[in-house]
């Protein structure tokens, strides 16, 4: 069954809760109602014929000039080896999807993913918190007006460009070193010869341990 | 030696051979080469990690074994990107190691957050938590880089005295304790 025909068996059911098959693209998808969500899935999951048993994906789009945060269902039949993408449109000010994974079991950890990422919550769903970032991180960094809160448990997160950071360190230690070593004659240029600023290729110096022993 | 003294002239920590006694010498021959390093692949660093300690880049060659457990590990690995959620792991087995211990940091993401810089939940290395003693560059370095990370490491471990064997905590860069 190709994807337009399960369209049309979509649309006979549910009517104007189905939008329009996009263009035939590689993945054409047809925006659902928000609050019909479930049925559509249920159905296109029981219907003889179409039986998608397969949530192949579940993610989200987040467009911030429409406004909206797009929910993004890829789903598959292994019985059939036909497929549909189906969307879903949430408020972005407080998005709310009513869960599928009654469906399909799959969808638990994917939707627990949207969730973490986006900020989307999903009506129904058992068990829905973080599922890759940490309990206590804040925000929802897909979001297209994410900000970084500036480290994490008081771990920084800004660092110095290493090439400049290494240069400085290579600095300190000529000094140094010319510093204890004067050159022993006014001829031998050699002190500042063996510091080659090899810059970004110098294999970075293994650091004396801090409070280490001092010649 | 000579090559290696004209490199780390500049770059490297102060050469004091001439001032550790015979005890020192001895201690530290024996010290240096018998490093159990504990296993910390976090990502595709792990794999060179791997090769390391397989047959062709030996490390058990030169006495570094790995372990499972901190507690009875001499130095950590660090291979691999680390995230602040690993990281406060990271801390709890480095606190769990006892002294005389150093760190490595192998490839990129190790020492500087590499390739994953910009990413938001990305450490920017891992001196942001640990001291390391050791940074080794690549993405992944090769086994033979990492082989000269452990001879580097002897050769900072040949360089201690007994007498300064337990050094002070290092404050490391991140700006708050964790309990």
């Amino acid at each position: 069954m190709t994807t337009t025909e399960i369209h049309e068996k979509l649309k006979a059911q549910f009517g104007e809760a189905v939008g329009p098959l996009s263009e035939p693209k590689v993945d054409p998808f047809a925006v659902v109602k928000t609050d019909r969500i479930v049925e559509v899935c249920r159905f296109l999951k029981d219907a003889p014929g179409v039986e998608l048993d397969f949530c192949e994906d579940l993610t989200a789009v987040d467009w911030p000039k429409r406004n909206v945060i797009e929910v993004v269902y890829h789903l598959f039949s292994y019985k059939h080896r036909h497929g549909i993408v189906l969307k879903v449109e949430a408020a972005r000010a407080e998005p709310s999807v009513p869960s599928v994974e009654g469906v399909w079991k799959a969808a638990n950890w994917m939707e627990r993913e949207v969730f973490d990422l986006f900020g989307v919550t999903f009506t129904g769903h058992p068990d829905l918190r973080r599922v890759m970032l940490p309990d206590d991180w804040v925000g929802h960094p897909l979001r297209k007006d994410y900000q970084e809160a500036g480290g994490f448990h008081g771990i920084p997160n800004l660092r110095e460009n290493p090439l400049v950071e290494l240069r400085r360190i290579d600095e300190i230690r000529i000094a140094e070193h010319a510093k204890n070593n004067p050159p022993p004659a006014p001829a031998a240029a050699k002190a500042p010869a063996p510091a080659a600023p090899a810059g970004g290729g110098a294999p970075p110096a293994p650091p004396a341990p801090p409070a280490g022993p001092k010649a | 030696m000579a090559n290696r003294d004209a490199m780390d002239a500049g770059i490297g920590g102060e050469i004091v051979t001439s001032h550790t006694s015979q005890l020192d010498r001895i201690i530290n021959l024996a010290r240096a080469n018998s490093l159990h390093y504990l296993l910390f692949g976090l990502a595709c660093c792990g794999i060179e990690l791997m090769q390391f300690g397989g047959p062709r880049a030996d490390a058990d060659r030169f006495g570094a074994v790995f372990r499972a457990t901190p507690r009875q590990a001499d130095f950590m690995i660090v291979a691999g990107t680390l995230t602040y959620k690993m990281a406060e792991r990271l801390k709890l087995l480095y606190d769990q190691m006892a002294e005389p211990k150093y760190v490595i940091s192998m490839g990129s993401c190790a020492n500087c957050g590499g390739l994953f810089q910009l990413a938001y939940s990305v450490c920017k290395g891992v001196d942001k938590v640990v001291p390391v003693d050791v940074y080794v560059p690549g993405c992944p370095p090769r086994p033979e880089a990492l082989t000269e990370g452990l001879l580097r490491l002897q050769d900072l471990v040949m360089r201690e005295r007994w007498k300064d064997k337990r050094r002070p905590p290092a404050p490391s860069q991140a700006g708050g304790q964790r309990a």
